[in-house]
């Protein structure tokens, strides 16, 4: 029987400073199924941090929690300081413009433009920017910055997979987050497009210097971006490290992950 | 066994609906208020039903005047139908094949599309970009069909009234001027103001029951399906129990 955390690798330059955000035995059952059985984990500050788990793992279920989509059944989950689950509706909604959330279908919302979309999130926060009622240059930097601006007028409806996927990360990016949470975020495009979006998800964090929380079972963006890596094996962090450790392990476990 | 589940979730659901409908009580009342998102959801639900609605109305008018025409006839009473049927339209059918013909094209309508939002989780978005979904995507959408639903009632009586003023002209040749007089001269105060209060109570179920089958859709794009048709399902029904209970109040204050 592995024990929980056998592999880790504390030499990472990062934790030197706090963690801003921290999750402490987090835990979350649904009817007899316990998908989460005391979870860990830290992000330090501008650090790119890769969780990896099969399907039905408890990524997504741990990703939620995080953001307060889903209420953990124990636990302790603090970002930037707050106690999250001490927080109320409005305290919350304030402190998630500083945490974006690139969901894994882009979630783009159908009946609104592609302007539409970006402007949306900036409607209750917009005193964060200072700005009273123009909001055109902050989508128009949005979109620049995903190389997307004439795409501005367009309905979700006419973009691709990829653009989708750009026009989200933009819509993420527009209250100028601290940490972004990415859900799969290469998760149902082709190689290439999986490219440009890693590529992207690198440019962003050094540009916007954000600390990344990364979920994926794609092993090549986890080559790419991760410079810690926890592998969630059965609800809890089964192992942790770089990922150049992790593929060198001989754990049959640990060496799942990297058969591809 | 199988029988006793199915009453447990019925029971769970209407557990469920009494939260959701308690949540809306709560939100409706509290800043910030979405009037820009009211208003676009009252344009949206108004006019993609109007059509709808006018033609299902004109048709009814036509056919009450049709049928009932011959009956009235045999006991020489044609000039009583103006009255019949005003009354019975605005008291009654109306109302209700108007609510039905609504929840039909608005419940499911609301139901597909939250429902469809749920799934791919556009809720979910608005949620973390620090918006209260329930507020911005519910409330806007039960206060426009409550606000709507009377509008159109009493625009799709008055078509209704003039589809079988068509007939009556056609058949008994009876003017437009005559047939409206005597059509109005026979409602009272007590037949107009509880069917028009009623309304707001139909499009208010309506509203509830198409967003909370949406807003709580699940088991994918299959789930979404089952959410629109069982928002219709079920409003049809419940205008149906609130009609009943309807005319059981107004019969007790002005005994009809």
């Amino acid at each position: 029987m592995k024990t929980q955390k056998q592999h880790i690798s504390k030499s990472h330059d990062v934790k030197a400073s706090l963690p801003i955000l921290k999750i402490e035995n987090l835990k979350k059952t649904f009817g007899q199924n316990e998908v989460l059985k005391g979870f860990n984990l830290e992000l330090y500050e501008g650090e790119n941090l890769v969780i990896m788990g099969k399907s039905g793992s408890g990524k997504s279920v741990m990703i939620k929690c995080l953001i307060g989509l889903m209420e953990a059944d124990s636990g302790y989950i603090e970002i930037m300081g707050h106690d999250l689950m001490a927080l109320n509706r409005a305290e919350l909604d304030e402190l998630r413009t500083e945490v974006g959330f690139l969901f894994q279908g882009s979630a783009l919302y159908d009946s609104m433009t592609v302007r539409e979309n970006l402007e949306f999130p900036l409607r209750r926060h917009k005193h964060k920017f200072g700005i009273v009622d123009e909001t055109t240059p902050l989508v128009e930097e949005a979109l620049e910055n995903v190389g997307l601006l004439d795409a501005i007028n367009l309905m979700p409806a006419e973009l691709s997979g990829g653009m989708k996927r750009r026009i989200a990360l933009a819509r993420t990016l527009i209250l100028k987050p601290k940490i972004i949470l990415y859900d799969e975020p290469t998760s149902g495009l082709d190689p290439i497009t999986s490219k440009e979006i890693i590529e992207l998800m690198r440019n962003i964090q050094k540009q916007y210097k954000t600390s990344s929380l990364i979920i994926t079972h794609d092993v090549d963006c986890a080559r790419v971006v991760a410079e810690r890596m926890i592998l969630l094996v059965d609800g809890i962090n089964y192992a942790e490290g770089t990922f150049n450790d992790l593929a060198a392990s001989k754990d049959k476990k640990i060496k799942a992950f990297f058969k591809q | 066994m199988l029988g006793s589940s199915k009453i447990e979730r019925f029971l769970i659901e209407i557990g469920d609906l009494a939260f959701f409908t308690k949540r809306f009580f709560k939100e409706v009342l509290s800043r910030p208020f979405e009037f820009k998102e009211l208003l676009r959801q009252c344009y949206n639900v108004g006019n993609r039903s109007m059509l709808l609605v006018g033609v299902t109305a004109f048709i009814i008018g036509l056919v009450i005047t049709l049928q009932t025409r011959p009956t009235l006839q045999e006991f020489g009473a044609e000039s009583w139908m103006p009255s019949m049927v005003s009354i019975s339209i605005i008291r009654e059918i109306g109302p209700v094949i108007i609510a039905l013909t609504f929840a039909g094209r608005i419940a499911s309508g609301i139901g597909a599309e939250l429902g469809s939002m749920r799934v791919t989780e556009q809720i979910d978005a608005m949620e973390v970009s620090g918006t209260n979904p329930f507020k911005y995507l519910v409330v806007t959408r039960i206060f426009a069909t409550t606000l709507m639903l009377p509008i159109l009632v009493i625009i799709g009586d008055a078509i209704a009234l003039y589809g079988s003023y068509i007939i009556e002209n056609i058949k008994g040749d009876i003017s437009f001027r005559l047939y409206f007089n005597k059509a109005l001269n026979a409602l009272a105060f007590s037949d107009i103001v509880p069917a028009t209060l009623k309304t707001f109570f139909f499009g208010f179920a309506i509203g509830l029951v198409g967003c909370f089958k949406g807003y709580n859709c699940e088991k994918g794009t299959v789930g979404v399906g089952i959410a629109a048709n069982s928002a219709v399902v079920f409003a049809s029904m419940l205008l149906f129990i609130l009609d009943f209970i309807a005319v059981f109040i107004t019969d007790i204050f002005f005994e009809i």
